[in-house]
Order: C-alpha cells, then sequence, then structure tokens
C-alpha cells in the first residue's frame, strides 16, 4: 500500500550548545527508528547534521554555501545501521544555521522523490535555534521562510519542529532567539507543521509521536442535533493506549540447523465435557451458557442474534448540560474527537458555532452513539468543545464515555467530618498542607508545563526497546536499569529551590506518622524509607547514601545553586557533587564557610552549635573528598581567631570530641597539617601559612 | 468464534489485574426470610377502586417475586426462604401451626434463589388458597401465636452461617398494625412480651428484622401498636419509620438489574507524598463497565459444562510443548529472545507505590486526559496512624486551591502518570452521592495521544483558510443550547439497553415464558421534548445561520448532479481508461493467449472501462477479463 511509506528527514543540530541535551536527541531518534524498523519497515529515513565541522550536501557541491551542513544518512528504507547510526551523533563544533539544514532537506526529498509521495514526507527539527542564521542574498529572512514554506507546501512536505529551552534565555541571546522563535512560527502559517517548545530533557525524550499510525474514522456521517438539523462530523480516537509488544511464544524444537524454522509456538484449545476428560466435543457442538441463579442457561448464538439489541447506527444528541454537572472522574474510556467532515465548509462553521457557544456557557453535550449498523450496544457520552487556537485547523469535540447506571457501585464511604478530631488537620497542619500544595507547582507562570502527558514518554516501552535493541547485540544482555532522565517521572524532582525544600520540611515537621501497634506484619515495612529498585547505592547510614546518590547522579540531574538554610547540608553536598563546572566546588565551599559563619554569629547560648558542628563537619568531609585540605584548615583558622576571646570559645571546645579537627596530611596529601597539630587544636593554634 | 470467553489465558502483557472482572463469589453474602402474613386481612383489595382490584397478598407477592427476579441476576449467591404465616396448613421443620415454607424440588429451604421457585412463586395466587389456605392464627382463647411461630421458624432457618460473615434479615410482609389486637387481658400482655422477646433473641443471634407495611393513605399503619417493640424503634425513629418503610417498599420493586458488588478494596498501597512521607491509601472500583455474567460453554447434546483445556504445539516440529517460557519478538532480521522474568523486570519500574510529583491546576487536565475507568483513593490508619490526617489536609488544599496531584502509580503490570482530582462529599437528602476523596485519573503518555486533528487536516490541505463561526452564529447557537437544556441530568441516569435486553432475554428464557421482554431503550432522545415548537424554532434558527436559507434544496440538487470532487475524479478516470482500452483489441489478444504480454495498467483500463474489481495479481485481472470476454 502505498500509505504506508513514508519519508522522514531528521534534521539535527549538534552544534555546541546542544552538546549537552544530545543524549536525549539520541534517545527520542533511535526511539523512533526502532519503531519504525518494527512496526512500518518500508518507512524511509534521513539524517542531517548540522553545526558540523566537517560540510558534506549536495547542495554546497551544487551552488555552494551551505556550510556545517553533514549528510550523515541519504533517504533510504530503515535498517539497522541507522539506529547505530542515531546511538551516537558526532558532536560538532560550529554554530549550526536551521535554516540551512531545512533548505537540504527540501532538496533531499523533492530530488529522491519529486512530486510523488505528497503528504507523507516529513522533516524534523530538533534545535535549540540560538545561533543567529545566516542573512539570505536577496529579501529579508521573513521572505526567505515564505519561499522555503511554499516550497514545501506545493510538495507536501510536513514539518515538525522541536525546539528546546533549558535554561531561562540570557538577555543577550535573547534577540537571536525571538527572531528565530518568530521565523521557525512563520512556518506554521503556510504550511503543516507544529513547532514544540520543551525545557527538559523528559519533555524532549517525549516530544515526537514515535510511532506513526494512520488514523482510521470510527464513524462518519451525521451528528443529529434533531430530525431536521444534521451535521457532517467524522469520529477518530483521540487517545488510545500505546500496549506493551505483543511477543510471541518461543519454541525451541526446531532444530538448530532449519535456517527456515519460525519458533513460533501455536495455542489449541479443546473442549472437554467434564464428566468424561477423554472426550473431546467438536466446535459445532458446543453452546454458550449463561447463569441464572445456580442454573446455566444455554442460549444458542442464532437465537441470541434474533433477539439482542439491534440499535440503529446513528449519533443523537439528547440535549445540553452545565459542564460541573458532569465530574471528571466518570470519564469511562478512551478519549474519541469529533471532526467537522474536511472540506466541508457548511459542517465546519456548524460545528465551530456549538463548540463556542459552549465554552462560553460552560456547557456540553449529552450523546447517544453507535458507530457502526449492527452493533449490539449503544453508549452514552459527553461532548466537549475544543476550540482551535490555530487558523488554519477548525474547531472541534472531544468525546467521552459516561457510564450506565449499572457501571456505578454505589458503596459509601464515612464524612471526613465525622472522624474523631486527631484524625483530622488542624489549621497550623492544614496552612502547612496548603503551602505545600502551593509549592510543589509542576505548572509555575514563569516555565513551561512540567510532565505534561503530551510530551511525557512511556517509560516501560523505552525501556523496551532498548532492552530489543541492547539484546540484538548481546543475547545474553541483562535488563538495564531505567533511564536516568526517565526517572523524574517516577520519583519526585530531587532538584527543587529552597523554598519548596522548606516547605516539604514544613509540612513534614507538622505531622506525625507512627506504625500502628497493634498491626505488626512485614508488609509495613513500606512505610519505612525504603530504597527504590533502581538504586542499590543505599548504604546502612542514611546520610553517607546520600552523599553517594549525590555523587553518581547525573549533572543534569543535580542543579543545587546555593546553600539554603533549610537543608544546608544536602545543598552543599548536592554543589559538591556538580560536575558540569569546577567552580561548584568553590562556590560550595565558600557558601558553607558563610553559612556557619552566620550561624556562629547569630547564636544565642549555643543554640546554634549543634547544627553548626554538623555543617562543619560535612564541610570537612567535602573538603577531603575533593582534596582541598586547606580551604577548611584555614577556615577553621579564621573562625578562631574571629572568636576565641568570646563566648564562643565554648564551640571550639567541643569540636574535637566531635571529631572535627583540622584536615592532616594523611587523610588529604595537600595538607601540611600534621596529627600532632591537629590534635592539639585548638588549644595551641599555629596557622600553618 | 471466541476461544477464551473469560480471558483466562491472556497475554501476561495486559493483564492489568485491577481491571480484570472481580471474583463473583464473595465471602460476604446475604440471607433473607421473608414472612408473608397470609390471614384473610390481606386478602382485602388496595383501596375501592375497582380497576386497581389488587390484594395486599398479590402486592407483597410480586414485590417479592420482582425482587428476586432482580437479585437472582444481582447477587446469586444469596440465599433466601420464603414463608407464610397465618395459614390453615403447616409446613416447617419444627411442625408449628399455622406456618408454611413454601419451596420447590432440589432446593433446600433456605438456598440460592432458583428460576423455579421464581416461577411457582409468582403464580402462587391461584393455587394458595386450596394448597395452603389462609385464617387467623391469633385468636382470642386460644394459646396459638402464628406470629411468635413464624419468627421462631425464620430463626431456626437463619441458624446456618456465622454472622461474621454473613448478614442475615428477616423481612415481614404485613397489612396488619395490631396483631393482639382482638386478644384481651393478661393472655395479651404475655403473648406480646414472648413475641418481642423472640425477636430480641433473633437480633441478638445478628438477625435483623424489618417490618413492610402494606397500607393504603387513609389508613396508616401504626407502628407503634406493637412493631415498633418488635424490632426496637425509639424516640423520632417510630415518626420516621412509615415513610421510609414505603420506600423501601418501592425500591424492592423498582430495583433495576444489575449486578451488585460488595464494597472491596482493590488494593492498599503506599501513597508516597515526599521524602520519608509515606502514607497508606485503599484503592476502590467505583466505575467500571458493567458485563453480562460469564460464559459458560456447554455441550449442546447434554447440556452439561465443558472445559477448555489448552495445549502448545511447535509450529516447526507439530511437537507438543509445555508452557515454553521464553518470549520473542522479531527485530533486525533476527528473533531477540526474552525471558518472562526479563519481560517482567522491564515492567518493574518503580517499587509499586503511589509517588506524589507535584500539582498543577485543574484546567490543565485536559478532557482528552483520560484511558480508563478512575479508581477511588480513600486513607486509612490501620498500618500507618496518621495517613489520614494528611490525606484529609491534602484533600482540603486541593479542593480549595483549585489543583490536582500528578503523581506516578507504579503498578507492576502497567505503570502510568495519574491525576488525584480531590473530591468533596456530595450528599442529597437519598444519601451520599459522591464520597469524600481523591479519585485517580489514568493520564495517557505522549504515545497515547494522537494528533488527529493536523493530521486530518495534512490529508485536505487544499485551502489553508479554515472558517470559524460569526458572534451571530455562536449566538443562535447559545440559545439554540438553553433551549436544549436537561433539566436535572445526572451521569448514569440511563440504564444500559443492551445489558438490560440481556438479562431480559435470559429471564424469559429461564422461567420459559413465551414472550420476550420490551425493554425501554432510555437512551433514545426525547421525541416529544424536541417536537416543542420552542426548541424546533431554535433549531431552525440556527440552521439558517449555519447553513443558509437555502440549505436542504443545496444539498438536494448537489446529491442529484453528483458533482463532489471524488466523483467527478473517478469519472474522468474511467473516461481516460475507457480511452485507452479501445487502443486494443481485446478479442483478439484473448484469443491469441496474448493479454499476459500487457502490462498491469493496460489491464487494469480495461477493467475499469468495464466496471469489474481491479484488485489482485495479474493472473487474477487476465482471467477477470477472460470470463468477462466470455472465454
Amino acid at each position: 500500500m502505498a500509505r504506508s511509506k513514508e519519508a522522514l528527514v531528521l534534521l539535527l543540530d549538534v552544534g555546541p550548545s546542544m552538546h549537552s541535551i544530545l543524549p536525549e536527541v539520541e534517545k527520542l531518534c533511535t526511539m523512533l527508528v526502532q519503531k519504525k524498523l518494527m512496526f512500518n519497515k518500508n518507512h524511509e529515513v534521513g539524517v542531517v547534521l548540522f553545526g558540523t565541522e566537517e560540510t558534506k550536501n549536495e547542495l554546497e557541491k551544487e551552488v555552494g554555501g551551505y556550510e556545517n551542513v553533514f549528510v550523515l544518512r541519504d533517504i533510504k528504507v530503515v535498517d539497522a545501521d541507522v539506529v547505530d547510526i542515531l546511538h551516537n551523533i558526532p558532536r560538532g563544533k560550529f554554530p549550526g544555521d536551521f535554516m540551512d539544514a531545512i533548505v537540504v532537506g527540501i532538496d533531499m526529498l523533492i530530488k529522491k522523490f519529486g512530486d510523488t509521495n505528497k503528504g507523507k514526507q516529513c522533516l524534523c527539527l530538533v534545535t535549540n535555534a540560538q545561533y543567529p542564521i545566516k542573512d539570505p542574498y536577496e529579501g529579508t529572512k521573513e521572505d526567505q521562510v515564505d519561499k522555503i514554506s511554499s516550497n514545501m507546501k506545493a510538495h507536501g512536505i510536513k514539518f515538525d519542529c522541536v525546539v528546546i529551552r533549558e535554561n531561562p534565555v540570557r538577555s543577550a541571546g535573547k534577540s537571536v532567539i525571538d527572531e528565530n522563535d518568530h521565523l521557525l512560527n512563520q512556518f506554521s502559517k503556510n504550511t503543516i507543521s507544529k513547532i514544540v517548545h520543551v525545557d527538559n530533557p523528559l519533555a524532549l525524550v517525549g516530544a515526537l509521536r514515535t510511532r506513526s499510525i494512520s488514523p482510521v474514522t470510527v464513524f462518519r456521517g451525521d451528528l443529529e442535533l434533531g430530525s431536521t438539523m444534521k451535521i457532517k462530523v467524522w469520529v477518530y480516537k483521540k487517545t488510545s493506549e500505546e500496549k506493551f509488544p505483543a511477543l510471541k511464544k518461543y519454541s525451541d524444537k526446531a532444530p538448530s540447523s532449519d535456517k527456515y524454522a519460525t519458533h513460533e509456538v501455536k495455542v489449541d484449545f479443546e473442549y472437554k465435557s467434564k464428566e468424561d476428560p477423554d472426550k473431546v466435543v467438536p466446535p459445532e457442538q458446543r453452546i454458550k451458557g449463561y447463569r441464572y441463579g445456580p442454573q446455566v442457561i444455554p442460549i444458542s448464538s442464532a437465537e441470541w442474534d434474533s433477539v439482542k439489541l439491534k440499535p440503529d447506527k446513528g449519533v443523537k444528541l439528547l440535549g445540553f448540560t452545565d459542564s460541573s454537572n458532569i465530574k471528571r472522574h466518570y470519564y469511562m474510556k478512551d478519549v474519541y474527537t469529533f471532526i467537522p467532515e474536511p472540506g466541508n465548509r457548511k459542517a465546519i462553521v456548524a460545528v465551530s458555532a456549538i463548540a463556542r457557544a459552549m465554552k462560553e456557557l460552560n456547557k456540553v453535550a449529552i450523546l447517544r452513539c453507535v458507530w457502526r449498523q449492527g452493533q449490539g450496544s449503544v453508549v452514552i457520552g459527553i461532548l466537549s468543545p475544543n476550540v482551535s487556537c490555530m487558523d488554519n485547523i477548525p474547531d472541534s469535540f472531544y468525546f467521552n464515555i459516561l457510564p450506565f447506571a449499572e457501571d456505578v457501585r454505589e458503596f459509601q464511604f464515612p464524612s471526613f467530618s465525622r472522624f474523631p478530631a486527631a484524625w483530622l488537620p488542624n489549621a497550623h497542619q492544614q496552612e502547612a498542607a496548603d503551602n505545600f500544595v502551593r509549592m510543589l507547582d509542576l505548572a509555575p507562570s514563569d516555565r513551561e508545563e512540567m510532565l505534561k502527558p503530551e510530551f511525557t514518554p512511556n517509560p516501560v516501552l523505552e525501556r523496551f526497546y532498548r532492552y530489543l535493541d541492547l539484546k540484538s547485540k548481546q543475547p545474553d544482555a541483562s535488563v538495564p536499569p531505567l533511564d536516568s532522565t526517565l526517572k523524574r517521572m517516577i520519583e519526585p524532582d530531587t532538584d527543587l529551590p529552597s523554598k519548596d525544600k522548606s516547605a516539604i520540611d514544613n509540612f513534614h515537621s507538622h505531622f506525625e506518622l507512627k506504625e500502628n501497634p497493634k498491626k505488626k506484619k512485614p508488609t509495613t515495612l513500606a512505610w519505612n524509607e525504603k530504597p527504590s529498585l533502581t538504586d542499590n547505592e543505599a548504604g546502612a547510614d542514611g546520610r553517607t547514601s546520600d552523599i553517594q546518590r549525590n555523587l553518581i547522579q547525573d549533572s543534569s540531574v543535580v542543579k543545587v545553586e546555593k546553600i539554603g538554610d533549610s537543608n544546608p547540608i544536602q545543598d552543599f553536598e548536592a554543589m559538591m557533587a556538580r560536575r558540569d563546572n569546577p567552580k561548584w566546588i568553590m562556590k560550595a565551599i565558600q557558601g558553607m564557610r558563610a553559612y556557619i559563619n552566620d550561624l556562629l554569629e547569630n547564636s544565642y547560648r549555643g543554640d546554634t552549635f549543634p547544627k553548626a558542628i554538623e555543617c562543619l563537619a560535612a564541610l570537612r568531609k567535602g573538603c577531603i573528598l575533593e582534596q582541598e585540605p586547606k580551604e577548611f584548615n584555614r577556615f577553621l583558622f579564621h573562625l578562631y581567631d574571629k572568636w576565641k576571646t568570646s563566648d564562643l570559645l565554648e564551640f571550639f571546645k567541643i569540636l574535637p570530641s566531635k571529631n572535627v579537627t583540622l584536615i592532616t596530611k594523611t587523610e588529604a596529601a595537600d595538607s601540611d597539617v600534621t596529627e600532632e597539630e591537629a590534635k592539639n587544636f585548638p588549644l595551641k593554634p599555629e596557622p600553618s601559612s | 468464534m471466541n476461544l477464551d470467553p473469560q480471558g483466562l489465558f491472556r497475554d501476561d502483557s495486559d493483564s492489568d489485574d485491577e481491571f480484570v472482572q472481580e471474583k463473583e463469589k464473595d465471602t460476604s453474602k446475604e440471607m433473607v426470610v421473608y414472612l408473608i402474613d397470609a390471614s384473610p386481612k390481606m386478602f382485602d383489595l388496595v383501596g375501592n377502586d375497582e380497576d386497581k382490584s389488587q390484594t395486599y397478598f398479590h402486592a407483597a407477592i410480586s414485590s417479592i417475586s420482582q425482587s428476586l427476579k432482580t437479585q437472582i441476576i444481582g447477587k446469586s449467591y444469596d440465599e433466601v426462604a420464603i414463608c407464610f404465616f397465618n395459614t390453615k396448613e403447616k409446613k416447617n421443620l419444627q411442625d408449628l401451626n399455622g406456618v408454611f415454607v413454601f419451596n420447590v424440588n432440589d432446593r433446600e429451604y433456605l438456598d440460592q434463589p432458583t428460576a423455579k421457585l421464581i416461577k411457582e412463586f409468582s403464580c402462587i395466587e391461584g393455587t394458595f388458597m386450596s394448597n395452603i389456605g389462609s385464617q387467623y392464627g391469633i385468636i382470642p382463647g386460644s394459646r396459638e401465636n402464628s406470629l411468635y411461630s413464624a419468627l421462631w421458624v425464620a430463626q431456626a432457618l437463619l441458624r446456618k452461617g456465622s454472622p461474621k460473615y454473613v448478614s442475615k434479615r428477616i423481612l415481614i410482609f404485613t397489612n396488619e398494625d395490631n396483631p393482639f389486637g382482638n386478644i384481651t387481658g393478661a393472655a395479651k400482655t404475655d403473648m406480646i412480651r414472648t413475641t418481642v422477646q423472640r425477636a430480641y433473641d433473633a437480633q441478638e443471634m445478628g438477625i435483623l428484622i424489618e417490618i413492610l407495611p402494606l397500607s393504603i393513605p387513609d389508613e396508616p399503619f401504626n407502628v407503634s401498636h406493637f412493631y415498633a417493640d418488635l424490632i426496637g424503634l425509639e424516640g423520632d425513629e417510630v415518626a420516621q419509620f412509615l415513610p421510609s418503610a414505603v420506600e423501601r417498599l418501592e425500591d424492592m420493586t423498582d430495583q433495576l438489574t444489575k449486578r451488585i458488588f460488595k464494597k472491596r478494596i482493590v488494593r492498599t498501597i503506599s501513597f508516597s507524598i515526599a521524602k520519608s512521607i509515606n502514607i497508606e491509601v485503599n484503592t476502590y472500583a467505583l466505575i467500571r463497565p458493567a458485563l453480562p455474567g460469564s460464559v459458560t460453554w456447554l455441550d449442546s447434546v447434554t447440556n452439561h459444562s465443558l472445559k477448555a483445556e489448552r495445549s502448545f504445539i511447535c509450529a516447526d516440529t507439530g511437537a507438543l510443548v509445555h508452557e515454553p517460557p521464553k518470549r520473542f519478538h522479531p527485530y533486525k532480521n533476527e528473533n531477540v529472545k526474552f525471558s518472562l522474568d526479563e519481560l517482567s523486570e522491564i515492567k518493574r519500574i518503580s517499587n509499586g507505590h503511589l509517588c506524589l510529583l507535584g500539582f498543577k491546576p485543574l484546567d490543565l487536565l485536559k478532557d482528552y486526559h483520560n484511558l480508563k475507568p478512575s479508581t477511588f483513593v480513600f486513607p486509612t490508619d490501620e498500618t500507618i496512624i496518621g495517613s489520614t490526617q494528611i490525606f484529609i489536609a491534602l484533600h482540603r488544599s486541593m479542593l480549595q486551591l483549585k489543583r490536582f496531584a500528578l503523581a506516578f502509580y507504579g503498578g507492576s503490570a502497567n505503570p502510568r502518570l495519574v491525576a488525584l482530582v480531590a473530591q468533596d462529599e456530595v450528599i442529597s437528602s437519598s444519601g451520599q452521592v459522591e464520597p469524600p476523596g481523591m479519585h485517580m485519573i489514568y493520564l495517557p503518555f505522549s504515545d497515547d495521544i494522537r494528533h488527529v486533528e493536523e493530521a486530518v487536516q495534512l490529508q485536505t490541505t487544499a485551502d489553508a483558510d479554515v472558517p470559524h463561526a460569526t458572534d451571530d452564529q455562536i449566538k443562535k447557537a447559545s440559545v439554540l443550547m438553553k433551549r436544549m437544556e436537561l433539566k436535572d441530568f445526572s451521569v448514569c441516569q440511563f440504564a444500559n439497553p443492551a445489558l438490560q435486553r440481556h438479562y431480559g432475554i435470559l429471564q424469559a428464557l429461564a422461567l420459559g415464558e413465551d414472550e420476550m421482554p420490551d425493554i425501554k431503550d432510555e437512551t433514545l432522545p426525547d421525541e416529544d421534548g424536541m417536537a416543542r415548537p420552542t426548541i424546533v424554532n431554535a433549531l431552525e434558527d440556527f440552521k439558517i445561520a449555519v447553513y443558509g436559507e437555502n440549505h436542504d434544496l443545496e444539498e438536494v440538487s448537489s446529491k442529484k448532479s453528483s458533482n463532489t470532487d471524488a466523483s467527478r475524479k473517478r469519472k474522468a478516470v474511467v473516461e481516460a481508461a475507457v480511452e485507452s482500452a479501445a487502443n486494443h483489441d481485446w478479442a483478439d489478444l484473448a484469443d491469441n493467449g496474448k493479454l499476459k504480454d500487457l502490462t498491469v495498467p493496460e489491464l487494469k483500463n480495461y477493467l475499469t472501462a468495464h466496471n469489474i474489481p481491479v484488485t489482485g495479481k495479474k493472473e487474477a485481472l487476465i482471467s477477470r477479463i477472460l470470463t468477462h470476454l466470455g472465454r
């Protein structure tokens, strides 16, 4: 079939600013081609890199220009090679020009397909669009975009674009970025294109639909508002669960010499009477029985067909109601979308009028649907508006199936207000909870929404495809751990601003959980903090395991930037663990020193001493790990000098008992403090420098 | 052919255990003894209306048989006994006078209802007088106390089954509010005392006694004469008793046929709020699609049930294999094998807990963020004290701040992102409508969402500019919406017509009823309502606003001339085919066997020109041409 033959050209930005995110781009692209390899074996894929050192493309040879655009792979049917290629995308050194890459991509598609294959070609651009594009030879950049997009439209080329914006935009580059965004958005005016902005690696992995499924209508026909007024609509599935691939059962019976063995297993069912286990009842002698009380009533399918419900095909409106009347949790199944018949302007306007009126008045419609003639059941559902924000996409509806009376189980639950007072939160606790809910905001106004379902990949499938590829190379490989980027969606974000952390701590301090002594089952272990399955690093001591976890964590995960008041030690450790820039270590040490200083300065009768000692111990440990003993020793001397005459002298007397001493040569080679000196501090201070 | 009707052998990948139909047999069941007064007073007519010449007795019988019909489908494992008192004949284990336990063959006195029981019970009236008979059981001068005996018999019937697992009830149907009214003196007080004592004894054994009084409006059933004492009503309860009893009786007759599920925890899970704050919650399935009962395969000759046996056969060698331990998937021209352990390891990405990730405003939960029915979450302090407190605090905050919680629910089979939407308790006069708690809504992943709107637009990219409705058109639609408002619409007000019909047919077949029941399809639009002039006018106005004045005419004419793009194109293709097909002398080619020298498109031209199917391989095309040419 012709329609299955799609062609895709990946345009990947590999310029220096993309390096940090390229691992995720690799994941996204390999997943994409892997699924093509499994489900759409005849799709074709080409790969173009830009921002590379080298230049290799036909346009450069033909007309010149188009530097730093490298055609990594021509448009060819997907194969194992392309998976490997995308596993290791070469990094480039030059700022890439995405416009050049787009032109190269279009050129490849046109040369390959000419006027054929319209609507089945797609360009997919992944970039952060941080570098300015070159000025065209003639006209403005906008003119150039117009020219390119009319060309794309003429050849039926679709355009998908993923723009990555990880950090807040720096003011210097802002004008460039704004211009680029403006140019990219201009594409969507004339062509079928989709531009998504993502701001974290997880969203990037989920940014593209990796499996292409051509939509199939569930129903085409009239939406009957009444007997005289009908609107032509097409109904499609809007959501549908992508299942874990169905694996076949493997049989090892075939001799290994047999190259054509399928290794498949057939499953055979036989029905036997319970009284006589040897007697097999042939299929035509079987009859279906339904239970009625203790009896089973046999009903043949012919009998059944003659009496069962046979509703007529059709979608009928029952009426409208307030949207608040239908609670969200009554939605039963996957969702449908009602689209006005394409090209039918009257239907488009009619749907648009109703959708917009519904939105204005907060109404929804109740429909009764029979999708096909001969189907034995009806569904009742709610039609809600989907007002399009794009000029070239018509308004449509979403349709959710509602339960019937039989589907609802009326279980009674106690009112919260009837619970004993001890089970109810008091005003302070409620305030802490309010704060907690407010702080753990996944959709802050200044950022993109986090963990949006549209951009969140299925972690199990991701893991399966990765494992599949791994196994095809090493058959005895063990299951890889869950991808670190995807871990974000199964565990709370460890990288929280300190204000959020304080909200959690505050929440924590207001509530107390304890195990019910009457119920001592092994299952209650769940209550205790349990290391997650993927983390084998947890040691006996909770705090050391934290350090280890922080140390092994990917640089992209930990992004503590200063020492906060709520969890200074954790912040410090997180900063020390950052590997993206060595300056963080000095920053962490300085931050911790300032923090300890503050603690001591504000102490009243030694109330902050325990915390200060803890911090000092952490600082000491960090300085040993990072081989910065002088930083610590100097700080300790400095503290002592500052306060030896004040009442803080007490503080220094506690230190040796807590094993907080100067760092010695044996602990860190850079130190010039002997064991003896360390032992005597602070009694006989002898500054070494 | 459905080889696996019960889904017993489904591939483990889709066995999301929570959604597998719950077990039908529940540990806790109900036992009911219906005690029906058969005194002559029960055979009085209800009211004086000639048209409704129905006796109290008939009313009791029909409501019980209706209730049994519902029960046999809804809760077929519950057990019932039917017992008349104030009868002439006696039939009971204790051999007490005036008490008759009704039963049919193959059934103990207290047992599951059977089709036969229902059938015979519902037509008992015809034979009642001759076989069982009616008389007053409590008469002056006699020590007989039929009510006392009836309670005794009922209590004895309910002796089996521990009250821990079984709920036991005695339902008394009577229209006599003062059974000892015609007795006086010490005998009366004595009889009342012993009867009430008998009732208390029964209640002590965990048996609930209920009265369903059959009364008429102008002669109310006075519960305070006697029955208030019997069932232990006090103070205000006496005044409230009658209205609620009437309601219960109505409930019995108008009950919807549906399978009743016992409230049952689907799973107890740990809900991790933040680091080291893990509370415990129970999940319940409040909404699940109801299915007609499971199918049992029978041998159509003997009507004995069959059992399915599955065997695995190696496709290459034909050898019988045991449950194969490995699965494979073709990839890159080879088979990649997985062991079952590896597969479950892939799916196990978290520890099975519910893990809070953060909160979002409710409007970010879109209408299309849905995949399957939601699950209800309610806190429990059973193992971790303080869980409820934290849950309620969050629940209140979420309601107040209009946010939902986003969490990851890592079940072993199908881990998903879920939205937890807080639901406040809603109470109406008839009880709890919405329980307080959170509803867990399963969210799609990026690959589960289809961007259909854009994809469809791509196919018909003819004109980029798409019309949107004008303000006037929107206004007309708003008017229409107000006119067609569904008053008091509530979710699940409709019964599933397919399911009701299924139960109706089953009942008709089981009870040997001749006529198939006529089940009303409540889901059809209200034709009369739709025909009201206000609605018709609003609809017409809207139609003119969006379609223009002459829409119907245009439709008709466009259909007639059939000049849609597709049909015009098709016509052109046919014309071209006819033209090019004329280039060959087909009869000659066919005779000389030269058809195979032509190309497929050339062959297709001929087929298209003669309106013959053009699918298939070249040989098929040639043979089709030959057939058409008559060779």
